[in-house]
This record gives structure tokens, sequence and C-alpha cells, in this order.
């Protein structure tokens, strides 16, 4: 096993010997659906849990997830690690780097709620909808006065191994890197470790509980504020944690991404279901390989208008979305 | 700015007595009588070093037939179209500045604007004076043609139907064809075109794929890209499926050519097997620090520009890099010399429409005269070389320098480093 020194090596090796086959790209395309899409699912989950609590779409979402990205370059500047990283470092900065951006953006999400949601709470359902829009536009020109206008390169943190012809030597026309593997080893523990927390704990109960119905479980001696807090402070690091994987997953990052992203992964949030935690992450998925195959084999420019074609399509058909429930008085 | 300040002042001096001495020596030459020339641009804060050498090189080409033309004595009235309050352009100035140029009985010529949006205002005010309008500066492709212009454009701008405006410098939507051919040279086989569905970038592309198309380069698509979508791996991947060998691209860095350029080799799109070019729009060393010097070198990243630097100019143009600075006694500013060339022209034109200008009843046929002896300037010696204006008012040749990324001892770690003359 190699670790590092990739782009030497990849350059070593012979370049690919002729065009990919058809069911090569549409390998490839895949794996970039997959990759796509777990982001999309992470940042989905927030959106949906959001709203399962307290019934907002949360628009500063997105942009959380744009600042995860740009605070956790911080964080590896900071600990003097904005290069390759190798071997014990993997196992030891990137785990503490993933930490402390999900605490800092699950805290950002928490006061965003204290300051803009929370005084709100009580009023005319459309108000925190438009300070949530409010706090958007903060967020993206506290980012465009922090870092600039123009995109900002994203380090090498994580080093990119072509799997199956470094590891497993075959000579394969295929580009699957340890880096579409380490999107699949952070996303998929963090979707089941949430799901975990919801449906086995007591405060995921207490969670159920307020999305179900707030008066009754403030009866029921359920702190609701907290387990509101709880919910904006797992859907913010969630977020955080999606910023962080898009930096080291796509090396780049710029302040209007957030928007893009929290578009996306609202309405994969929507085709799932909304309030739905499953729903979000297949929704996240399927728009993921719905705007890669879209890409290849339409045009990248129809992409958004394909997508959202299909989600005009899934709820006229079934409106409470692919997996939410029907609950006529919520909606 | 104070330097600036001092400077432009200090400058403006000596340009006064430059350019008066000749004209007090030949006050008794002017049987024809006088005739104006207007100018208008910026020349206020961080635009007064670029308005100062356009205004020098006017001066430059005037002086240089001594403030006298067949008969009539030049002068220059240089008027500033930006706004005190701003301090960068404003239409409501450009329009004034127009009016002011179309309703003086001696003004013969207006030579502007710096930017395009300007003359947007005062190409049409012009138009209907039969003015003719020459600018050292604007590049937007869609003032002069349809090839990268707006619905509408450039009729909007020609209210008489005739070309009044003209510019001695290579509109932006050249390049496309200049990279194509640098592209063929460098022994590119097939191109997959992405742009950002910008004006500018698109109306690029489209120029690179009809040429390419021409001269035999195989074209797999010109593809708008969603540019505000941080992830371009599966249009990349597409880009390598197809088996192109060059990645052109239509962008500026606003729209995140960065992201195209740094993922490409995380997809496995680097040289030899597959390289990057794009226009000048790309040429910022901003673009450098977002898509990494690594990546930019393993893609062996190469920019069109458009014109050629001063130093490299040869002939006429080293003549007037060499004249401009003993005269002047600084660095031509970026377009001080095409100033310079937009000048020499209307005295090429002049010289030819005399006799007409002669015969002519008011100012309006006198400019109309000059205008179509403009309009039909062939062969001029310019600082780029030999050139004609075409039918759309814009030169015909297509000389531009390409430039390439390599290694350099700077805290980013890379440069554009000139490379070659295209033509």
């Amino acid at each position: 096993m190699r670790w590092g020194g990739v782009g030497e090596e990849r350059r070593r090796s012979p370049p690919f010997r002729t065009n990919l086959l058809w069911h090569e790209v549409l390998i490839q395309q895949t794996v970039n659906g997959v990759t796509r899409g777990a982001v999309f699912a992470l940042i989905a989950l927030g959106y949906t849990m959001v709203y399962g609590i307290i019934g907002l779409i949360n628009f500063a979402h997105g942009d959380v997830f744009m600042l995860g990205l740009f605070i956790s370059l911080s964080y590896l500047t900071l600990l003097g690690m904005a290069t390759t990283l190798h071997g014990w470092q993997l196992v030891t900065v990137l785990p503490l780097v993933f930490l402390a951006t999900m605490l800092t953006t699950g805290t950002i999400n928490v006061v965003i709620d204290r300051v803009a949601y929370r005084p709100l709470r009580h009023a005319f359902r459309l108000a925190p909808l438009i300070t949530a829009i409010g706090v958007s536009f903060m967020l993206e020109n506290l980012a465009l006065i922090w870092k600039g206008p123009a995109p900002i390169a994203y380090p090498d943190v994580f080093p990119s191994v072509d799997i199956l012809r470094e590891w497993v030597g075959v000579d394969s026309l295929l580009f699957i890197t340890t880096k579409d593997v380490l999107v699949l080893v952070t996303t998929i523990p963090l979707m089941i470790a949430l799901q975990y927390f919801v449906t086995r704990t007591r405060w995921g109960k207490a969670m159920r509980a307020t999305a179900q119905d707030k008066e009754t479980a403030l009866s029921m001696g359920i702190d609701v504020e907290k387990t509101i807090v709880l919910t904006f402070f797992i859907g913010g690091a969630l977020a955080g944690a999606a910023g962080l994987i898009q930096g080291l997953y796509y090396n780049i990052g710029m302040w209007w991404m957030g928007y893009q992203a929290g578009l996306r992964a609202f309405t994969a949030a929507v085709l799932g279901g909304i309030g739905s935690m499953p729903g979000a992450a297949l929704g996240g998925l399927m728009i993921g390989f719905l705007s890669a195959w879209s890409d290849q084999y339409i045009s990248a420019r129809w992409t958004n208008a394909i997508v959202f074609s299909i989600l005009i399509l899934v709820l006229i058909f079934r409106p409470q979305g692919l997996l939410g429930e029907r609950v006529p008085d919520k909606a | 700015m104070r330097r600036w300040g001092w400077l432009g002042t200090f400058g403006a001096a000596v340009l006064v007595m430059v350019a008066t001495i000749p004209m007090d020596a030949t006050a008794q030459q002017c049987p024809k009588g006088k005739l104006r020339i207007y100018t208008s641009w910026p020349m206020q804060g961080a635009m007064i070093p670029e308005g100062t050498g356009m205004k020098n090189g006017v001066d430059m080409a005037i002086a240089e037939a001594g403030g006298v033309v067949a008969g009539y004595c030049l002068e220059i009235v240089n008027l500033d179209d930006a706004s005190p309050q701003t301090g960068k352009w404003d239409g409501a100035v450009e329009a004034e500045n127009a009016n002011k140029a179309v309703a003086d009985p001696l003004a013969i010529l207006y030579i502007g604007t710096y930017n395009s949006g300007a003359a947007k205002v005062s190409i049409p005010i012009n138009n209907r004076a039969h003015m003719a309008q020459i600018t050292p500066a604007n590049t937007y492709p869609g003032l002069t043609k349809k090839q990268g212009a707006a619905p509408g454009e450039p009729e909007i701008y020609r209210p008489l139907g005739f070309v009044n405006y003209f510019r001695p410098i290579p509109a932006d939507d050249i390049q496309g064809a200049v990279g194509a051919k640098w592209a063929k040279r460098l022994g590119i086989k097939k191109v997959f075109i992405l742009n950002d569905q910008e004006l500018y970038g698109k109306g690029i592309a489209d120029v690179f794929e009809a040429t390419a198309k021409k001269i035999g380069l195989a074209v797999v698509a010109n593809e708008g890209i969603d540019w505000k979508q941080p992830d371009q791996k599966p249009i990349l991947t597409k880009v390598r499926a197809s088996g192109a060998d060059l990645v052109y691209l239509g962008g500026v860095i606003e729209t995140g050519a960065q992201v195209i350029i740094r993922q490409m080799k995380e997809v496995g799109l680097v040289a030899p097997r597959v390289r990057f070019m794009g226009p000048d729009g790309l040429l910022e060393e901003e673009l450098l620090k977002g898509a990494t010097c690594e990546v930019a070198m393993a893609t062996e990243m190469r920019v069109t520009f458009a014109g050629l630097p001063f130093e490299k100019m040869k002939g006429v143009g080293a003549k007037t890099y060499e004249t401009y600075k003993a005269k002047f006694g600084k660095e031509p500013t970026s377009y001080a010399l095409y100033a310079a060339e937009g000048g020499r022209v209307a005295v090429d034109a002049l010289k030819r429409a005399a006799a007409e200008m002669d015969r002519a009843k008011d100012i309006t046929e006198k400019r109309e005269a000059l205008r179509k002896a403009i309009a039909t300037t062939k062969n001029f010696e310019g600082i780029n070389g030999k050139w004609s204006f075409d039918a759309n008012g814009d030169v015909d040749y297509d000389t531009m320098s390409g430039f390439k990324v390599v290694k350099a001892d700077s805290p980013i770690g890379c440069k554009f480093q000139f490379e070659t003359i295209l033509e």
C-alpha cells in the first residue's frame, strides 16, 4: 500500500489506452453520483430534521455547509496540516478536524436559531422563513468578506489513490479512488448513527415527540426548547461534516456554493419526503445519480431542469415524497 | 493616489507644452480653419494612469502630424466620463460628453470610450450626428458584431443604419479563433469545449468551435456548464470518456474556471493525454491560486491574450513603443498605444477625406466624409502589423500572444509566461 505522491505515480503509469467503454462510463458516472449524492444527503438531513421539528425550511442551512468547508480549512491551516496527510496523521488529525468542524458549525446553527428563529417561534409561519433567507445572505456575505470573491483551493489533504490500478493491480480505465471511499465511510456511519440516535435514545424520543406534537410533548415533561436546540446542533454538525467532506473530495470552495448545494439538498429532502430521515438520504442519493447521469447523457446545461422535472413528477404522483408519511394537518 | 495625482498633473503640463508648441508655430498655416477631436474616458481615481496614458497616445499621434492635417488645424478636447461621486464611468456623464461633442460645430471625431458599457451610450448619439467614434480600449464583441453579442446588437447602436464606431483593437471573440489555430499547432486532435453560458465565455467558445471545425480539429461538444456547482466531476468524466485531448474553457475567473481546472486532475485529465486552454479572462494570478499551480502545470495550461505585449512588437509597434517611452518618460499603459493607433487612423483618414470635406456644406457632411474615409481604412501600418477595417468596423488582424503556466519563484509557485506570437 502506498499513500501519497499520487500525482507522480499516476503520471508514471501508462495513460488510459482508449476511450472508456459504455459500461465503464456508466459505472464511473454512478460513482460520481453516489459521492455527490452522499454529500447532498448529509445536508438534506439537516433540512428534514429542522422541518420535522419546527416546520421551518431553514434556508441558511446550505450556507452553514459552505462555512463548514472554510472553517475546516482554517483548522487544517491552524494545525499546519494543509498538505497531503500520511499514515498516523490520517487517523489523528483528520478525525480531530472533523470533530472540531462539526462542533463549530453545530454551534453556529444553534446561534442562528437563537438569534433569528427563536424570537419568532410563535409568530406567523412565514416570518422565520424570511429571516432564514436573511441569515443565508448574511452568511454568504460573511464568507465573501472573509475569503474574497474567487474560489479558494482546498489542499489535497486526503491522499488520492487509484484503488483498482494501484492496490488491486487491475489495469482498469475506471477511476475509483480512496477519496470516493472516504466519502462513503464518513457519510454512511454518520447517517446510521443519526438514525440510531433518533430511534433508540431518550433524546431521540424527545425529538420525535416534539415533532409529533409540541404541546403534548411539553405537558409530558419534555424540554421542547432544549430539544429544538439539539436538533439545530445536530443539523449544523452534519452540514459541517458535509462541508469538510466536500473540501476533501472536490478540493475547492467558494462563497456561493451554499446556495446551490442547499437548493439541491432541499430538493432531495422533499423528494425523499420532508420530515423523513431515510427519505432525505434516499433523495440525496437519487439526485446525485440523476444529475451525474444527466451531465453525461444529456447535457450539463439541462441538468437542473431534469432534476426538477423528476421532482415535479414524483410529487404529482406521491405528494408526500418517496418515503414520507401522509400528515394532512402538517403540510 | 497622491503620487499619481502629481504625476498626472505634471504629465498634463508637459503635454500642454508639447501639444501647443507645434500648433502655435503652425497657427498661420490653417487655411481651412480648425477642427476638434473629442476624447472621453475616466480620468479619476484608479483610472488616472490609464486615462493619462490614452491621452498621451492621442496627443502623440496628432503631434506626429504637426497638429495640422490637409490644411485643418486639429485641437483635442479631453473629457472625463466618470462621475465625481463614484469615480467610475457613468452613463449619464458619457451621454453628456457625446452630446457636447455633437453640438460643437467644429467637432469632427470622437475618440473613446474605455468601458464597453459607456460605448453603448455614446455610439448611438454619435451615429445620429454622422460622427465617427474610435475606441482605444473596448473589446466587448456586441458593440460591432453579432458574434458573442446580445440579441439586437449591434444594430441598436446604429440608429441611422451605418457603422460609425471603429476599433483598432481585436474584440474578445477573436481569441476563440486564434485559440483554435494554436491548438492545432500544438498537435491537438480532438477538443472538448466548455463554456460558462455568459456573454464573454460563450461568445469565445462559439468562435473557437466554428474555427476548429473549419481547420479540421474535431470538436466533441461545446457544452454550457452550471458554474455555480462546485462539483464538476461528472462533466469532466464525460470529457474523459470522449477521448478529447484538449479542454477549452470559455470563461472568466468570476465564473469558477478554477473549479474546472482544479478537478481535471481528479478525474485523470492531465498532460500529455489532455491539456487545457482558455481566453484572457483566465490570465489572472487569482486563477492560479484557486486552481493550484500543481494542476495548472499538470494540464500544461495555456491562455491567449488579445494583441501583443508591447515589448514583443515589431516594426511600427516597436517604434511607437520606443517613441512613447522617450516622449513621456515611462512605460505605456495597457491601451496607450491603441489610443495612438486610433489617432493615427484618424489622421490618415482625414488626409483621404480632405477633398470631400472641402466641398462639404456643413459640419455633418464633413463628419460623414471622415466617417466614410475611416470605414475604408485599408492596409494600415499598425502597431500589430498591417490591417484593414472590416464591414463592422473591426480590425481584420488576429495577432495575439500565447501564454503558458510555468514554474516560478513566487509565493504562488508559478506564473503565466509569454510563449509565442499567434496569428
